[in-house]
């Protein structure tokens, strides 16, 4: 374990370092232009002079707030949803398929009717990750609740438990690792769709913010916001996958 | 107060509406009367109704007619977790809890106070001489540990009646038969009503007071077999002649029913070929 898991690593590593070396000797060979791809260092220039700045952590505030808003809802909406279908084997198979069938829709196309109905603040596009975390939420939902094997739902009643404590005791810690693995999905789509929506249209947020630095051509400002994003994406992911271990290891 | 722990009468079992040709009739007007502290095998080939019928005596569903009694009060499809207890084939133990939380929480659906779910666990537990596992998970067990605790976890609810749907079948022959000589010695003590239903002869005959011998589907009961040998048996009573030929009548009498259930699960065989 210890050795393959330190050999994962050392491939990750050398592949981020591949990268990295890649982006400095393209600069530093003049071989693409300083508007495509700035220099690393002047890249880091730009972020640090943006963290200083104020409008750089409201903009930041204002994303995650949309994010933190659009995720709740999706996590409510889907998982209540994806249980009441359960409830019903008929409803499940209905159900299951269309909620499949809608999530293969890029909803990216409804993206101006989202702006029509909601404006062009942060509502459109709270509602805009919502809908789309909605789907892997509530079809994860439904899977966790419907593969609970029936040996364990008979032991339960056979012991006299009432349906909430078959709910708390049996069917929610046995569904919970998928329900989790559909949360952690719903949050990435979600934190792309904001951003995604953000960068097409919007008065504020940090996809705004890239969209504005692209529009002036400040090239490395715009790099600079889109690393400070891969980084923010990166330690939520390492975040959520050792909340999802930590959940499965019980 | 009588001494009949379970009453079944006339007990039909149908899945399926009896005009379809897919309708199966499980069981068809079993009676059978289970006496206080007596230990019941039900033996029969595969799909004669045996969990059917251990499944309407626990109240885990209502049978298509007739009726069963426990302690002389209709079960009637719903379960009755203070006198009867169920220890299924496959390991019923919940994989997200330890070994002594699956206990604290068979205690608390049955209304157990809180205060004794320890110490009953604990006692549940050295009785089958796994408490040094009791903050393990299941899967950290082996199938034949896992089971002697899924058997623990049945008794520790002190039920009069326990209802045991082929509780070893999961099992290797040895692991089996150490298992059975721990539940006959278990029992003794306890003094419960017992009804087992199993494929194995050998453990029929080992474990039980009385044998069942079930008919291939539909299910109806062709013989019940008397052991007349005190509990807790030693493994000394298998090396007995008297335990071959209650083995070898039992197998005597199952024979033709295996086949016809066999048979009912193949393509039709051309009879008297030559003719």
């Amino acid at each position: 374990m210890e050795r393959s898991s330190f050999a994962t690593r050392s491939v990750q590593f050398a592949f981020l370092a591949l990268v990295a070396g890649a982006w400095f000797l393209a600069t530093e060979t003049g071989s693409i232009s300083a508007l495509f791809l700035p220099r690393p260092l002047s890249v880091y220039a730009a972020l640090e002079r943006l963290v200083q700045t104020a409008s750089f952590w409201s903009a930041v505030l204002v994303t995650l707030t949309t994010i933190a808003k659009a995720f709740a809802i999706a996590i409510i909406a889907g998982i209540l949803v994806g249980y009441a279908v359960t409830r019903s084997k008929l409803a499940t198979q209905v159900i299951e398929p269309v909620i499949a069938g809608l999530f293969t829709v890029p909803i990216t196309l409804f993206f101006p009717m989202f702006i029509l109905f909601f404006g062009i603040g942060t509502g459109s596009k709270v509602a805009y990750g919502a809908t789309y975390a909605f789907f892997p939420i509530a079809l994860n939902t439904i899977a966790a609740f419907s593969n609970m094997e029936q040996r364990y739902l008979s032991a339960a009643r056979s012991m006299g438990a009432s349906s909430f404590d078959t709910f708390r005791h049996v069917l929610l810690p046995g569904a919970l690792p998928v329900l989790i693995t559909g949360m952690r999905i719903g949050f990435f789509i979600c934190f792309a769709s904001v951003l995604g929506g953000e960068t097409i249209s919007s008065v504020a947020g940090i996809g705004r913010n890239i969209a504005h630095s692209a529009e002036l051509m400040e090239s490395a400002r715009m790099y600079a916001w889109i690393c400070f994003v891969i980084l923010t994406s990166v330690t939520l992911n390492l975040m959520v996958y050792s909340f999802e271990n930590h959940i499965r290891s019980r | 107060m009588s001494d009949t722990a379970i009453s079944i009468r006339n007990i039909t079992q149908r899945y399926g509406a009896a005009d379809e040709s897919s309708a199966v009739l499980a069981l068809d007007d079993v009676s059978l009367d289970i006496k206080k502290g007596e230990f019941l095998c039900l033996l029969g080939p595969s799909g004669c109704g045996k969990s059917t019928l251990l499944n309407i005596v626990g109240g885990l569903f209502k049978p298509t007619s007739g009726t069963c009694l426990v302690n002389g009060r209709p079960v009637d499809g719903e379960p009755h977790p203070d006198k009867v207890a169920f220890v299924f084939q496959e390991s019923t133990l919940f994989p997200w809890y330890t070994i002594i939380e699956n206990f604290r929480i068979a205690l608390k659906f049955q209304g157990i106070a809180q205060a004794e779910w320890d110490d009953r666990a604990m006692r549940a537990l050295k009785a089958v001489g796994m408490a040094s596992f009791a903050g393990h998970y299941p899967e950290q067990l082996s199938v034949g540990m896992r089971q002697r605790v899924n058997m623990a976890r049945g008794i520790c609810v002190e039920t009069d009646i326990l209802l045991m749907d082929e509780p070893f079948a999961a099992l290797d022959e040895q692991t089996r038969m150490v298992l059975g000589e721990d539940l006959s010695q278990l029992l003794a003590a306890t003094g419960k009503t017992i009804v087992f239903v199993t494929h194995s002869l050998a453990e029929a005959v080992f474990l039980s007071d009385r044998i069942v011998v079930m008919s291939a589907r539909p299910g109806r009961i062709k013989t019940i077999i008397n052991v007349n040998e005190p509990h807790p048996r030693s493994p000394d009573f298998m090396l007995e002649p008297r335990f071959s030929e209650l083995r070898n009548e039992c197998y005597a009498l199952l024979r033709d029913e295996i086949r016809a259930a066999m048979a009912a699960q193949r393509d039709p065989q051309p009879q008297n070929a030559g003719a």
